[in-house]
């Protein structure tokens, strides 16, 4: 299996405090990979240094084998990122707010693009509507069809589906795991909802206080630790 | 740098002042009162004082002038701020847009906003006290060019600050070009302020812009010397403000503080 990202001892200090503690990993083309643990583990600290807007306080990124430093541009337009903690323009229409991107990432044919995406998120019926007069279920999807906008190679989520009600969460986790089947897409999420993690990842990284404590296959993970479900498993490694 | 970046970021701010009528009205709205008001004041002031030549037009001119200075200024950090009120910041800096292109673009933007509102002010003047500042012909670009380029300096400073102390240091993008005005020698000459402020006025490069304007109103010719003194000035401080942007920059991703921004 290819490696699009290698993670070798990552380390970020705030002030002396360690959020995140020597962490190693890889992903792989096409996998889905699920990083969760308490509130603050260092999950986000870790996603913000994968995208360059953290400066790491030691060790080593590689994303398509190449080091940030030097090569921002070339990987930031394979990659992408949404997250519930970020919105768009709300005076903007939604053609127009991806129109921005389209012209920031530089993709051709703009209008097919915006018009296959907001098919896919069945957003199509709010095209030419402001953003700020979406349901937080509907920017949601605005965020993605804006994070799929230039084909990434690898997407970082960061609570994709927080504001989320239990159907359209459904619905855009089986939006997402269509478009890693047809694209080979690659994604690294954070999310709190244990099953939700156990149905999406192939694998999971489990972070405590900085550190990686378990890396695995969500069966493997169930398994060494003895226990029926993610949400079982977390509760045990969060109480001690 | 990549234009097409720097462009897509300007149609970011184009969209939206085509969408949102508060905002395209606030463009127009105080450069019109300023007019209004200062406008008759210096109208009424002049009938009865009768001793100030010119000064209806020293008064217009300096409004029309230190509202560009001022714009300029805003262009640049109340373009970041809409970035930072819509949660938007992080979806920028996720994209390939570099930070020198970022900067570029927020110039751009400001430039095409002072236009806008200069224009509507430079046609108020002449409609309603018949002060045509188009008549400074040839003499307006080195003025206009130079307050352009200062506000330019200012903006990105206060942007800068706003990046690193967030929220609470929002009240700069409003009120710091403010805090130059009274060592910019905008409505008197800077021979009326105190020596210590004469002295802090010849590293202001507004102050000549606004000695070189009353020249020229009184008939004489734009003194080249302040001109090219302003013109050095505001070289040294665009490239000072440019490099103040970038170490700052650094510092915002070492403390992990893009994504805090606007908490
Ligand atoms: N910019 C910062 N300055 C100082 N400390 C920070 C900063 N960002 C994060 N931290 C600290 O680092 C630790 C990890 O934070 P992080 O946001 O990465 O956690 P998280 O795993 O994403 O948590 P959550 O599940 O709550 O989102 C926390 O203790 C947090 O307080
Ligand atoms: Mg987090």
């Amino acid at each position: 299996m290819k490696t699009v990202l290698e993670v070798r001892n990552l380390t970020k200090y705030f002030n002396g405090f360690k959020a995140v503690d020597t962490i190693s990993f890889d992903m792989y083309s096409g996998e889905i990979l699920g990083l969760l643990g308490p509130n603050g583990a260092g999950k986000t600290t870790t996603l913000q240094m994968l995208l360059g807007l953290t400066t790491p306080s030691g060790g080593e990124i590689r994303i398509f084998g190449l080091p940030f430093e030097g090569h921002r541009e070339e990987i930031l337009h394979r990659v992408n990122f949404s997250s519930s903690y970020v919105a768009l323009p709300y005076s903007l229409t939604v053609r127009e707010n991806l129109m921005v991107f389209c012209r920031l990432y530089g993709v051709e044919k703009p209008e097919r693009k915006i018009d296959e995406l907001l098919d896919i998120f069945e957003i199509r019926n709010i095209k030419h509507i402001p953003a700020r007069r979406l349901s937080s279920g509907q920017l949601t999807r605005l965020c993605l069809a804006k994070a799929l906008l230039n084909d990434p190679d690898i997407l970082f989520l960061d609570e994709p589906t927080a504001s989320l009600d239990p159907d359209i969460a459904d619905k855009t986790r089986g939006l997402l795991r269509r478009i890693r089947e047809e694209r080979g897409l690659s994604i690294l999420y954070t999310s709190h909802n244990m099953k939700e993690m156990e149905e999406m990842s192939d694998r999971v990284i489990f972070m405590d206080r900085g550190r990686i404590i378990a890396m695995d296959k969500p069966e493997g993970i169930l398994r060494r630790y003895s226990g029926r479900s993610l949400e079982e498993v977390f509760l045990k490694i969060a109480r001690g | 740098m990549n234009i097409s970046r720097i462009l897509a970021y300007t149609t970011r701010h184009l969209y939206l002042y085509r969408r949102s009528l508060p905002r395209l009205m606030e463009i127009f709205y105080w450069p019109v009162l300023d007019l209004v008001v200062w406008g008759f004041i210096s109208v009424y002031l002049s009938e009865y004082r009768g001793g100030l030549p010119a000064f209806v037009s020293f008064f217009l001119g300096a409004l029309i002038l230190w509202d560009v200075l001022f714009r300029s200024q805003q262009g640049i950090s109340v373009s970041f701020l809409e970035d930072m009120w819509s949660r938007n910041l992080l979806n920028i800096f996720v994209s390939p847009i570099t930070p020198s292109e970022y900067i570029a673009s927020l110039l751009v933007i400001s430039f095409i906003k002072l236009l806008f509102a200069s224009t509507v002010m430079v046609f108020l003047a002449w409609l309603l006290y018949s002060f045509n500042i188009l008549t400074f012909g040839f003499h307006l670009i080195p003025l206009v060019a130079n307050l352009i380029v200062m506000g330019w300096s200012v903006g990105i400073v206060t942007t800068a600050l706003i990046l690193r102390f967030g929220q609470e240091a929002e009240v700069l993008a409003w009120g710091i070009a403010f805090l130059f005005q009274p060592v910019s020698a905008v409505f008197y000459p800077v021979e009326v302020l105190p020596p210590f402020l004469q002295g802090i006025a010849m590293f202001i490069p507004s102050s000549h812009v606004f000695e070189g304007m009353r020249a020229v109103i009184s008939g004489g010719d734009l003194p080249v010397e302040k001109m090219v003194w302003a013109f050095g000035l505001n070289c040294m401080y665009i490239f000072i403000s440019v490099v103040f942007f970038f170490w700052i920059f650094r510092r915002v991703k070492e403390k992990g503080l893009l994504t805090k921004i606007g908490e």
